[in-house]
């Protein structure tokens, strides 16, 4: 707790508002507004801005780019309430959060659970700065939604691993720093023989290829290692260990992939706008399509509950409970990011089918594409189907009939 | 599958062989690759017409074999299935229909033997907006002399880039009237969209075109000929999305057939199974409405505008679903560029907004019905 305990919660918290809308006033840039970069926090270059980088460095010192992180390794060292007020204070200045990408989002959390201390001196305060950008190594061609059936060779030479073999879907892999991967240290078993490790993409024998995806982007790549030394030191966790940690990381990735940030309120106009802008509405004010305007109703309607589940998972996890809520969140989450970006396009008709170039705005071309890019969400980080065995088998207790 | 005669067989075969052989979907992977505006193969298109098939519709006494929209539906759907880049639909059906629906006899002589031979592609243009709506229609043809000028602009045209006729729908001041306007018309000016499916939709603008009288085909009052006209084009569409519904289908299930995880075949998880007998329970749905609208055009049948409307949106429908489950049924590489399953999520949703979508269609289908 960042204010003294001894005082009634709610004051501490009112006390604690005050002193993070001081903080940001000071610190957060007007000229900042709207310019929030998601990208940012993956892909590489210079940030040509000098107050963004500013903004960066003083969330990053502050610490409350990972507001609920230990303060000892970086973090904001806040409490789940504190850190609500201070996105609620955030969010009413236009105020963004530099600090992202998947040491935040995965990696860091995953550390803090299973790393060495040294490991975590080293390795979480540069995710708390924004100053290392990690890719995630685990995705084979032969290793999609079973993930376990990996086969890059990790080998044990003395005094530093062996690293050979082939990732795919290595998101941001061209511009990443530093790779977690999974690795298979044990060729005789399937789940026991993989092993957690940390890499440096500078190591010698490391090669990234981009892989252009239907959205036209090029955000993964395939990642080949030959003969990759890594010290010693970079395995997380007991060897053979691996899996363990890593399905846990995927944990974090799949709550963070659920889209429950992404679908908060004020981003940008509501589907509705788009449609009245669009198709035009009747006399009394309503969409003129009836068909589509029940189908944007069933969406929003959706969208709603899917909000409301992910507060109440929220909840229940910090209370203590396991919630089974947090099983539904990825697979709503992608159903909702893309029935709107279907829904978006079917609005804009033809013009939210262009590609490139005169005769598009730049919502509709961020449309197609995000419409493109979106058909992802049900496949990484655990396919939907995936979610569902996991549902009916762990939670409801269906098991396979052979 | 409706029952077909031994000419349409043949002729189904013939499509079927060609797309195959001649023109699988890494030929259009090459039309995309190269970008060019017209988004066709010349070449490609030449075999169509040397083959016959821009007179499949055309009486004999024009150039063509006269052997009905079903017949060509059949051609279109052969074709859909690898996405051939063709303005077969546009020129041989889409635009053709207007001259055999209302063209007087001079009209059909000027244009009907160049269509049939594929000297001449034409194109319709009718849509004003990023958005079906033949209701919104703003350009104008003024009487002028002893013919029209015609101004405005036509949005989305497809094949705009490459067609030298255009079939142009206008306020005549007694209604919409369909107006023959040559591409390279003075005051004809076309601007290139870079789209999804890497085809052709141009902007097509008028700006005073002087045109004589016989521009005009059909009446000066024809909204029920451009009506007439729309439901054999959006016949012809669904027939296209019947070919790529079917092979986006096949290809997925042979995908399942030989992905393995989990030590199985990914064919054998009864979930996926289940997934699939759906979509083919769709798809044979649609194929039944799609041949029934084709079927009620050849027989020239009174309720053709409602048989168009539920083949229409059934195939938007059917083939959102099916895109939708080729991408995810292949899982990652269904998202790269170098997969083919993209190329038909694109294709499909442009031709889901063509000549109306599926809620343009059920909203007519409930009005025709009078609810």
């Amino acid at each position: 707790m960042a204010t003294a305990e001894l005082t009634n919660p709610a004051d501490a918290l009112e006390a604690f508002r005050k002193e993070a809308a001081g903080w940001l006033a000071e610190h957060f840039p007007k000229s900042l507004v709207g310019k929030e970069n998601v990208l940012a926090t993956v892909e590489g270059g210079s940030d040509p801005d000098p107050e963004a980088v500013a903004w960066k460095r003083a969330m990053g010192d502050k610490g409350w780019g990972t507001p609920t992180w230990p303060k000892e390794y970086g973090g904001g060292g806040l409490s789940y309430p504190e850190a609500r007020v201070l996105q609620e204070e955030m969010g009413k200045i236009g105020a963004w959060n530099p600090i992202g990408g998947m040491g935040v989002m995965m990696l860091g959390p995953t550390l803090l659970e299973f790393a060495s201390e040294e490991q975590k001196q080293r390795h979480i305060p540069p995710i708390c700065r924004g100053e290392v950008r990690w890719c995630q190594g685990y995705s084979e061609p032969g290793a999609g939604s079973d993930l376990a059936s990996l086969q890059t060779k990790c080998e044990d030479k003395g005094d530093h691993w062996l690293i050979n073999g082939q990732k795919t879907w290595t998101s941001g892999g061209q511009w990443a720093d530093w790779c977690f991967a999974l690795v298979r240290t044990d060729t005789s078993k399937k789940h026991e023989g993989i092993s957690f490790i940390l890499l440096d993409m500078k190591s010698p024998g490391v090669e990234v290829k981009p892989i252009r995806m239907i959205s036209g982007t090029s955000p993964f790549c395939e990642t080949f290692f030959t003969d990759v030394k890594v010290p010693k030191e970079n395995l997380v966790g007991e060897l053979g260990n691996g899996w363990t940690i890593g399905k846990r990381l995927l944990q974090h990735e799949r709550t963070n992939l659920s889209g429950g940030g992404s679908l908060g309120r004020g981003q940008g106009p509501s589907l509705s706008d788009i449609a009245k802008h669009y198709v035009g509405t009747d006399a009394e004010g309503r969409i003129a399509d009836a068909d589509l305007r029940m189908r944007i109703v069933r969406h929003e309607m959706e969208a709603q509950a899917f909000k409301a589940t992910a507060r109440r998972v929220m909840l229940e996890s910090k209370s203590g409970n396991i919630s089974l809520g947090s099983s539904i969140l990825k697979n709503v989450g992608a159903r909702i990011t893309q029935e709107r970006a279907e829904l978006t396009l079917e609005i804009m008709g033809m013009n939210g089918l262009g590609w490139s170039g005169e005769g598009f705005n730049l919502a509709e071309l961020g449309a197609t594409r995000g419409w493109l890019w979106g058909k992802a969400v049900s496949i990484y980080g655990g396919t939907t189907e995936i979610q569902n065995n996991v549902i009916a088998k762990r939670i409801l207790g269906m098991l396979d009939h052979q | 599958m409706a029952v077909l005669n031994e000419e349409q067989s043949m002729l189904r075969d013939m499509a079927r062989d060609w797309a195959n052989e001649q023109s699988p979907v890494t030929a259009f992977r090459k039309v995309r690759d190269a970008g060019e505006a017209i988004g066709f193969d010349p070449k490609a298109f030449a075999a169509q017409a040397e083959m016959g098939w821009t007179g499949v519709i055309i009486p004999e006494a024009y150039g063509g074999s006269d052997f009905g929209y079903l017949s060509l539906g059949l051609v279109l759907e052969e074709t859909g299935r690898t996405l051939t880049a063709s303005p077969l639909g546009t020129t041989a059906l889409a635009a053709t229909s207007a001259f055999l629906l209302a063209g007087s006899e001079a009209q059909k002589q000027a244009w009907l033997p160049k269509i049939a031979s594929g000297d001449v592609i034409a194109a319709l243009a009718v849509d004003e907006g990023p958005r079906h709506d033949p209701s919104k229609i703003a350009t104008k043809a003024e009487k002028s002399g002893d013919g029209w000028t015609l101004s405005g602009t036509k949005k989305f045209v497809a094949e705009g880039d490459g067609a030298h006729l255009f079939v142009v729908a206008a306020q005549t001041g007694s209604g919409i009237g369909l107006f023959l306007v040559p591409a390279d018309a003075k005051g004809v000016s076309r601007a290139s969209r870079n789209m999804v499916d890497a085809r052709s939709h141009a902007e097509v603008s008028f700006d005073a075109v002087k045109l004589d009288s016989d521009a005009l085909i059909g009446p000066e009052d024809g909204a029920a000929l451009l009506g007439q006209v729309l439901d054999r084009a959006r016949a012809g569409v669904a027939a296209e999305m019947l070919g790529l519904a079917v092979q986006a289908f096949d290809d997925t299930l042979a995908y399942l057939k030989t992905r393995e995880q989990f030590g199985e075949i990914l064919s054998r998880f009864q979930a996926l199974q289940h997934r699939m007998a759906h979509q083919f329970t769709q798809i044979e749905l649609m194929r039944s409405a799609v041949e029934g609208a084709l079927e009620a055009i050849d027989a020239d049948r009174d309720d053709i505008a409602a048989k168009v409307s539920l083949a229409k949106a059934t195939a938007c429908d059917t083939l959102h679903l099916v895109s939708r489950e080729m991408i995810q049924l292949h899982g990652g590489i269904g998202m790269t560029d170098e997969h083919h399953a993209g190329f038909y999520i694109k294709r499909a949703r442009i031709l889901e907004n063509a000549w109306g979508n599926a809620a343009f269609h059920r909203e007519r289908f409930a009005r025709l019905a009078g609810y």
